[in-house]
């Protein structure tokens, strides 16, 4: 955890009414975001514990939908994000469901892509419109977007760790911290790297070209 | 420049000879590589925020998403069946408005600033924008204030706890009556010391207020408890700034209100499973938010 900012005792600023149920649940929201680089066209979200016992009374149906839709959350459009939704034909469903040992404010989010594909984002709100994302895609890992966040997902094979790491330092990216994650070996595993800098486009291609990297993804939260 | 405790503030302040805001300027230029104009800046945006959503609560027709709350913040300042309209005087009354008005705004999923959570968001800008007004205060000067109360805020935040489901009331509107009170004793040329007097003595005054809000929701009672904590901060720095002093120093009060916010039983931590959420009145409203 890094030292606590003046913004972070004053703030966030942020749709109301609640930082845990509507700030972060947009932010864990505009994860899927990132995560299915904004190709959405059927998202359900299963809602767990608080989450599922107040989501109506909290907007975080809004908020969710907002966050899917890449808003921040203090973006206004919250408010309407259920209707912006479907006119771009973005179709939505809430279900409450018990996803086990996990924090009371948890969503499962899984997005069906335009190509049919899917992606599966996990997250637990907080607090103070903080967040923790602890599965993606069926694998258990760990990261809070408080840092601009790259997630990279790659064959698990040796020598690939440098490859990555040689782009953000050719292009002067400092990491802070940095974790791999696999299902099993050999097969498809994640780096999540966070850094203190932004990590523009054309790092992004370059690492998406390396023979064993799948895709890269930018996860900057506000 | 770091600090961890009321204690190391003032005694920075007295050695440096620098205001709150001051020191708190210089931490966050040192740890999060901010310059001084972009402080600023951002804290200047949080001010709109507050502004507009202080405005919007005494012109617009507010309803929270359950319907639960609204209007309150426009009753009370157009209010003229009282002779002169008021009671408690023209600046309470502003103060018990305008931080009624932002809660209002935060549960009708308006904009506004954490402070330092969204259920407590009322008392900072209510008591600094009533205050603004009635002194004819700069913009300047408000953000100052903003900057004093974050670093009081900072204080609990280390030491303590300002989530209402781990602290109960106390920790949420109790910390902002606090960082606001500290805060006007700063803008009305107290010195360091008096602003954790009046720190201490907002904390102190609402010890082991719980949280139970009705049917979970961040409306009732929140709203009525961020006029108590602007009415608060203000009575605290009023008797700071007469030379009025806490017997227990703010850090203390600090531990207090943690281990009195551990002490409290769930129930009574945001669950909405216990005080008003658990009384006849507060368990039908929960029945027919949720089944609708």
């Amino acid at each position: 955890m890094s030292e606590l900012s003046m913004f972070d005792v004053l703030g966030p600023n942020m749709i109301g009414p609640s930082s845990s149920h509507t700030a972060g649940a947009c932010r864990i929201g505009k994860v899927g975001n990132k995560m299915s680089k904004g190709d959405i066209s059927y998202v359900r979200f299963y809602l767990h514990g608080s989450f599922g016992q107040t989501y109506q009374g909290h907007g975080t149906d809004r908020a969710l939908v907002g966050g899917i839709l890449g808003f921040d959350p203090d973006d206004e459009r919250i408010v309407e994000s259920l209707n912006i939704a479907n006119n771009l034909g973005i179709k939505y469903e809430f279900i409450k469901k018990d996803l086990g040992d996990v924090h009371a404010n948890t969503v499962k989010i899984e997005i069906e892509k335009s190509d049919g594909e899917t992606v599966e984002v996990m997250g637990s709100s907080i607090g103070g419109g903080n967040i923790i994302i602890t599965r993606i895609n069926g694998l258990d890992l760990e990261f809070t977007g408080e840092y601009f966040t790259l997630v990279v997902p790659h064959i698990d094979r040796p020598g690939i760790v440098t490859k990555v790491t040689s782009v953000l330092a050719n292009h002067e990216i400092n990491i802070a911290f940095m974790k791999v994650y696999r299902h099993t070996r050999g097969k498809e595993a994640f780096m999540i790297i966070e850094s203190d800098n932004v990590v523009d486009q054309k790092t992004m291609d370059e690492i998406k070209a390396l023979n064993g990297v799948m895709n890269t993804y930018s996860i900057n939260l506000k | 420049m770091n600090f961890n405790s009321a204690r190391e503030i003032i005694d920075l302040s007295n050695s440096e000879g620098k205001k709150i805001y001051e020191l708190m300027i210089a931490r966050e230029t040192e740890l999060q590589g901010a310059t001084e104009a972009e402080i600023r800046k951002n804290m200047a945006r949080s001010l709109e925020i507050m502004k507009k959503a202080v405005e919007d609560s005494i012109t617009k027709d507010i309803k929270s998403i359950s319907g639960l709350i609204g209007g309150d913040a426009k009753k009370i300042y157009k209010n003229e069946s009282i002779k002169g309209g008021t009671i408690c005087g023209a600046m309470m009354k502003k103060a018990i408005a305008y931080s009624m008005g932002v809660l209002e705004v935060n549960a009708s999923m308006g904009k506004i600033v954490a402070a330092p959570t969204a259920g407590s968001s009322g008392i900072i800008p209510g008591t600094l924008i009533a205050l603004q007004e009635e002194y004819d205060l700069s913009e300047a000067v408000i953000i100052n204030a903003l900057i004093t109360s974050s670093a009081i805020g900072l204080i609990v935040s280390k030491n303590a706890t300002v989530a209402g489901a781990e602290g109960g009331c106390q920790a949420e509107t109790g910390t902002a009556a606090a960082m606001a009170a500290g805060a006007i004793v700063e803008m009305m040329g107290g010195t360091v010391e008096q602003s954790f007097h009046a720190a201490a003595t907002s904390l102190k005054n609402i010890l082991g207020l719980v949280c139970d809000p009705i049917a979970g929701l961040v409306e009732a009672p929140c709203e009525k408890r961020n006029a108590i904590g602007a009415s608060n901060a203000l009575i605290s720095a009023e008797m700071a700034l007469c030379g009025v002093e806490s017997i227990i120093p703010f850090d203390e009060v600090v531990d207090a209100m943690y281990k009195i916010g551990r002490s409290l039983p769930f129930e009574l931590k945001e669950t909405a499973l216990g005080g008003l959420a658990d009384t006849e009145t507060g368990r039908r409203i929960k029945k027919e938010i949720h089944n609708n």
